[in-house]
């Protein structure tokens, strides 16, 4: 087959590679054939290879991917693929985006734990089956892969807006029964940069190899940013 | 602009889409229902003109259109344009008082 693959910074080009087929190929075993065996300098991302730690993904064939869990036989056209790094990140080289402004964003949306408990408090008793335990559930397999972020069209207009990844994660916390500072976590996924921004085009969600639903988490942040602004807290 | 006050103009988009769904509604209704007989433009503005109740309606539609069409445009400069600070805020005031002007003005004319 031939493969196009995207060679240098921003102002790049596609360069062609001829690489064999074999059954059960994926689109990182194609990229790593294209380095070890046709062109050393290509710089390309990943780790586990199994679907885990989110580094691997890629624009194939236009579409953001994971690409260790990305069979060829499914994205293959007319004996061709297109190999490009991730849209709406910086490109540093070749495959290699920097996903700095991806993960500062999980930061501005207060993507981390904060509890009231101490150590002395024993654990929390969060049933299993509650409302917001099983919403939690429905998000919290992220692994921060930037598929969502790559395929969302407001991020590519707005710079400044949070994207669908730091918003389902804010999502997660704000259910979460044990975290604090809610009012203070919901003002800062409110307005342009956060889920008013949301066109709900449900890129995200038809995007996410993990299939989480960042429409529906942003649907939920909406709803209680409303409640939380006719009580006067916002 | 706070996340607050970004949010109460989310809320008064939403709100105002709602009374502009049911507006809408009326006045396709309306429209197709009074045209059936082949009115003229004098018959219409014969049985608009002087009454209170269609005025009232048609002046809430234009109070719907002058909240939602500014803050909808707001989104449009901010994702189109990348325009934001305070001559936005000037522009969309200049339009939403142009956009209320306009439009009241053709209510009085066919209701007052």
């Amino acid at each position: 087959m031939k493969v196009s693959v995207w060679k240098g910074g921003a102002g790049g080009s596609f360069q062609e590679f001829d690489v064999p087929r074999h059954s059960s190929q994926t689109v990182l075993d194609v990229v790593t054939y294209i380095q070890r065996a046709l062109d050393p300098t290509l710089a390309y991302r990943y780790a586990c290879r199994v679907g885990m730690c989110g580094s691997c993904a890629m624009t194939v064939n236009g579409v953001p991917r994971w690409t260790c869990r990305t069979h060829v036989d499914k994205v293959l056209r007319n004996e061709r693929l297109q190999v490009a790094p991730l849209k709406n990140l910086p490109v540093i080289r070749d495959l290699v985006t920097d996903m700095s402004e991806f993960f500062d964003k999980w930061a501005r949306a207060k993507g981390q734990f904060t509890g009231s408990r101490s150590k002395r408090d024993g654990f929390a008793a969060v049933s299993p089956s509650s409302e917001e335990r099983l919403q939690i559930d429905a998000g919290i397999e992220c692994i921060g892969c930037a598929v969502c972020y790559s395929a969302c069209d407001v991020v590519a207009w707005n710079p400044d807006y949070l994207g669908p990844a730091a918003l389902n994660r804010a999502w997660t916390l704000v259910r979460d029964e044990r975290v604090t500072d809610i009012p203070d976590r919901l003002r800062s996924v409110a307005g342009d940069a956060g889920v008013h921004s949301c066109h709900t085009h449900m890129s995200c969600t038809e995007r996410c190899p993990k299939k989480i639903s960042p429409t529906a988490g942003i649907a939920g942040l909406k709803r209680e940013i409303l409640k939380s602004a006719l009580r006067g807290d916002l | 602009m706070s996340a607050r006050g970004e949010t109460l103009l989310w809320i008064a988009q939403r709100a105002s889409a709602a009374v502009l769904a049911v507006c809408v509604v009326v006045h396709l209704a309306t429209i197709i229902y009074a045209v059936q007989g082949g009115l003229s433009a004098a018959e219409i503005l014969g049985r608009t003109r002087g009454n209170a109740a269609w005025f009232a309606f048609y002046a809430v539609f234009m109070l719907a259109v002058t909240v939602h069409a500014p803050i909808g445009l707001r989104a449009v400069l901010i994702e189109w344009f990348g325009w934001r600070g305070v001559s936005r805020g000037w522009f969309l005031v200049l339009f939403t008082a142009l956009l209320a002007w306009i439009g009241m003005r053709a209510v009085f004319a066919v209701f007052a």
